[in-house]
């Protein structure tokens, strides 16, 4: 099992919904995030092209940031799903400074917080609540190893890219472009 | 210009990374604070609502925990206006009932021994006779139609039928003459019938989508976003017109960067093109059209090399795209728009959009509108409204008579005594709507203001306008109180409940409460003849085959059409248009009647003086104007809006990125809060674009005073439609003071 994302940024709009609903999901306080939306215009007005796309962690294959934890707390879960266990978490942010796609912070209590692919909603069978609650639909989640999951078949079929693919990183969330 | 997020524009919060690592927090770490299931807490309660954040009105199931607290939002899955997936508005409505700035008791406006005026908390009870006693000397003094109802929101229908009871029909919604008005008069002229909301486009099945100005996917209108993002999934071509570089521009197969102010002249273009051409519906004009012969004489010359001189759109371009829209007939949706209050000539502009899908036959044609199906509540039985003596039309003898509802402004403008004019108003109740930000030319509304003998403000938040209030009552919000049933035109209809998810906080109350309490104190019980909203909803909902047991288990319930209402026009069937000809008017009889051209025609508006911009402003997609300004959640995904800028502007003025200028208008009025720069590309040269709704004065706004800059402030030039009273707001030009100038603003 290996859980995926794909992303379209053709249709993305910026909303920020998929922010706020991890917020209000994931418990998340008010001034930080764990997903977080980033727009690159290019060219001169008008020949113009803006990409808009949610970002996120990447959930890596070779995660810099499980790799560097001095207690563990930081380790792969179920499906490659990376996270933190915040009573073995002290705190110390070499994972914030490992992570070429700055998708961690230090929440307010001390230990290092970041997105989890709503674990405890996958395991119910439900999407992540970004994924769920996108007006847009350009979300796509599922498990890699399962040909007829989502964002396998998104993948078979639209062209995409990762982020950062020269961090060596093996990331999991993808760009549809 | 490809940047990093950390160098570029983060829409979302912040305070991620670098901002973190610090010490102190560090410290609090400990086993104690973590329990095991403290993320996934259980969400034991479950209420419906719809969503009051916007006027979309999305269903949706609001998570309480064991405790009571509202912990999120979610859409319905079986609503129409959401299909399960709320706008990140309605997700971070809870931020709306949290807020701490909230109105917390009511306000009695005195004035001290010194002179100075202040606010007093008072009692329910003194607030309300206060307003009963102050409207009844009005009624005796002046006549009850003296005073006149703004509103926007749920609780208004209440507050609309108390000022009916009363003996006064001036209602008025700014969304009318401040936004939508000036389509549903050209779609009522050509059409025979309004568009209403939300608007019957069929997107979903559309093949190609033309957006005119219309920023959808910044504007958060739902149930369009969803359908325009399956458009895009079914490879539909969208064509949009913006001098913006728009999300929706960056998503289209063509961009038109129209010069501001010149749409019409494209759109008659489009028109001469489609005739001239052929490629036009021929069986549906001929069928159900009036008036083509004098449409196409009309357009003759309307050439696309013509529009290129006017708009800078390349002659091919206006071709090219007049050739997509007839490929994809009748599957294509030149669309209304909502806000479309911009030059004066909007009932025309909008005529034009309205002649092009007739000429392209997409009226009631799958792909393009589809006829709205609507489930229709019984009202709880009252005795008759007495019958107004005047109007607030009276103010405007033989103007302004296409307008369908009342106009806002036209009750401000109405309301400074004039010697033209025997009445004038005397008492305003204004219910959710922040008048200050949301009708141009603040200095107006402010004299209209001086002239008031009551002026009462229902809102949950300290909005500017409360400020000027005699009474201020603290509406409970929307997560809090019951209100009417929902009911709207969808393709299937559809009836939702709200219901309260938690007590009201502090000494608020629901609108229903305040409207019957306050027709008691004014002797008009026989119109609340009810204990409670609940027996109304019961009543009502008996009355169509539900209960309010049925709707709290249901939340949404799909009712069932009326026989033979049909989504679209069957092919070949013999339509009456509610026009005078029966058909659908091309050449508008109802116009000529009045006197306004039946054809619609291009004038050039002004152009902004040198040194100077066009100001355009629309929306961002975490906002609903001025009234999330201040919500946690909200600002916590943008707290102030920023002036976008041209490069090539940036550097005449020697702009840089985040710098903070003041921004002054053609009639020298400066922004009373400076604004960031934000330079890029995606704005033209002689325009700049700013985010409604921020720049507030109102200091118990804490997170949302003093941030950014209102363009309200700026619209102090107001273009007039002669056809319906429609408030154009697009004619104002700002310059830029990169120190804070001597002059003030006018907040």
């Amino acid at each position: 099992m290996r859980y995926a994302m794909a992303i379209d940024t053709k249709k993305c709009v910026g909303c920020s919904d998929c922010v706020v609903a991890c917020q209000t999901e994931n418990d998340v306080p008010i001034g930080y995030c764990r997903d977080w939306i980033v727009e690159v215009t290019d060219g001169t007005y008008p020949q113009l092209e803006t990409e808009i796309r949610s970002e996120r962690c990447n959930q890596c294959d070779n995660s810099p940031c499980v790799r560097c934890c001095p207690t563990g707390a930081s380790h792969y879960s179920e499906g490659g799903i990376v996270l933190v266990t915040p009573e073995k978490c002290i705190g110390c942010a070499a994972c914030i400074q490992s992570c070429p796609y700055d998708a961690r912070y230090t929440h307010p209590k001390g230990y290092v917080d970041k997105c989890t692919f709503c674990i405890h909603r996958v395991k119910k069978g439900m999407e992540p609540s970004c994924v769920a609650v996108c007006p847009t639909k350009c979300m796509y989640f599922g498990d890699l190893d399962d040909p007829n999951s989502a964002v396998s078949k998104v993948l078979k079929t639209r062209k995409y890219k990762v982020l950062a693919p020269e961090a060596g990183t093996k990331p999991n969330v993808y760009y549809l472009i | 210009m490809k940047t990093s997020r950390r160098d570029f524009i983060r829409i979302s919060a912040l305070g991620l990374g670098a901002l973190s690592i610090g010490g102190s927090s560090i410290k609090a770490a400990g086993k104690t604070l973590f329990s095991k299931d403290q993320l996934n807490k259980l969400m034991m309660k479950r209420t419906s609502t719809y969503c009051e954040v916007c006027f979309w009105k999305c269903a949706g199931w609001v998570y309480s925990d064991n405790d009571g607290n509202i912990k999120k939002v979610i859409g319905h899955p079986d609503d129409p206006h959401c299909n399960g997936r709320l706008c990140p508005r309605g997700t971070g409505g809870v931020g709306m009932y949290n807020d701490e700035d909230r109105l917390k008791t009511p306000l009695i406006r005195v004035t001290g021994e010194d002179g100075k005026q202040t606010f007093r908390e008072a009692s329910w009870d003194e607030a309300l006779s206060f307003i009963a006693e102050k409207m009844k000397k009005i009624a005796a003094e002046h006549g009850p139609e003296c005073v006149a109802l703004f509103t926007h929101g749920s609780g208004g229908k209440f507050w609309g039928h108390l000022l009916k009871a009363y003996g006064s029909n001036n209602i008025s919604a700014p969304s009318y003459a401040q936004c939508r008005g000036p389509r549903e008069v050209a779609w009522i002229g050509t059409f025979g019938e309004e568009l209403g909301s939300p608007e019957p486009t069929d997107i979903r099945d559309t093949q190609c989508l033309v957006l005119i100005g219309s920023h959808i996917g910044e504007n958060m209108h739902n149930g369009q976003i969803q359908e325009m993002s399956d458009a895009i999934d079914k490879k539909a071509t969208i064509i949009t017109v913006d001098p913006r570089f728009s999300t929706a521009a960056s998503h289209s197969k063509y961009w038109l960067p129209i010069k501001p102010a010149t749409d019409i002249a494209l759109l008659l273009s489009w028109m001469h093109v489609l005739i001239n051409e052929g490629w036009y519906d021929k069986d549906y004009v001929a069928k159900y059209t009036y008036g083509f012969d004098q449409l196409k004489e009309h357009v003759k010359d309307f050439t696309p090399e013509w529009a290129y001189g006017i708009t800078t759109i390349q002659p091919d371009v206006i071709r090219k795209t007049a050739r997509e829209m007839f490929n994809a007939a009748p599957s294509v949706i030149v669309h209304p728009g909502r806000h479309v209050t911009w030059y004066g000539d909007d009932t025309q502009r909008l005529r034009c959009v309205a002649i092009l899908n007739a000429l392209l036959g997409s009226w009631g044609r799958r792909g393009g509108f589809y006829l709205g199906i609507e489930t229709t509540i019984p009202g709880f039985p009252h005795p008759e409204y007495p019958k107004p003596k005047k109007t607030w039309r009276d103010a405007f003898p033989g103007q302004f008579v296409l307008a369908d509802l009342a106009l806002a402004n036209g009750i401000c403008d109405a309301t400074i005594p004039a010697a033209s004019r025997d009445c004038s108003f005397k008492g305003w109740i204004v219910n959710g709507t922040n008048l200050i930000f949301t009708l141009p030319d603040i200095r107006n509304t402010k004299k209209a203001i001086e002239n008031l003998e009551l002026l009462v403000v229902i809102d949950t938040m300290p909005m500017e306008i409360t400020g000027y209030a005699d009474v201020v009552l603290p509406e409970c919000t929307y997560l809090e109180r019951y209100d009417e049933i929902r009911t709207s035109k969808h393709r299937i209809p559809t009836i939702a409940l709200r219901e309260p998810a938690a007590d009201p906080k502090w000494d608020s109350k629901p609108g229903w409460w305040m409207a019957k309490e306050l027709g008691h104190k004014l002797g008009l019980d026989e119109y609340f003849k009810y204990k409670d909203i609940e027996e109304v909803l019961e009543w009502q909902l008996n009355k169509v085959g539900s209960s309010l047991d049925e709707m709290k288990r249901l939340g949404v319930k799909k009712m069932k059409p009326e026989d033979g209402q049909l989504l679209y026009f069957e092919p070949g069937a013999d339509i009456e248009f509610s026009t005078a000809s029966g058909k659908i008017e091309l050449y508008a009889t109802s116009f000529s009647d009045e006197g306004f051209d039946p054809l619609p025609k291009y004038t050039p508006h002004p152009e902004p003086p040198q040194g100077f911009y066009r100001l355009n402003y629309g929306r961002a997609p975490m906002h609903t104007f001025s009234r999330t300004a201040n919500n946690p959640n909200l600002t916590d995904l943008m707290d102030e809006n920023t002036v976008w800028v041209n490069p090539k502007v940036a550097k005449v003025w020697g702009l840089s990125n985040e710098q903070y200028v003041w921004l002054e208008n053609q009639d020298g009025i400066v922004s009373s809060f400076p604004i960031k720069v934000r330079i890029t590309e995606r704005i033209r040269w002689d325009s700049v674009y700013m985010v409604h709704g921020f720049g507030h004065k109102n200091e118990k706004l804490t997170r949302a005073h003093g941030r950014g800059a209102s363009d309200s402030e700026l619209i102090t030039t107001v273009m007039v439609d002669p056809i319906m009273g429609g408030t154009g707001m697009r004619g104002n030009f700002v310059t830029f003071h990169t120190e804070k100038p001597a002059k003030g603003g006018l907040l």
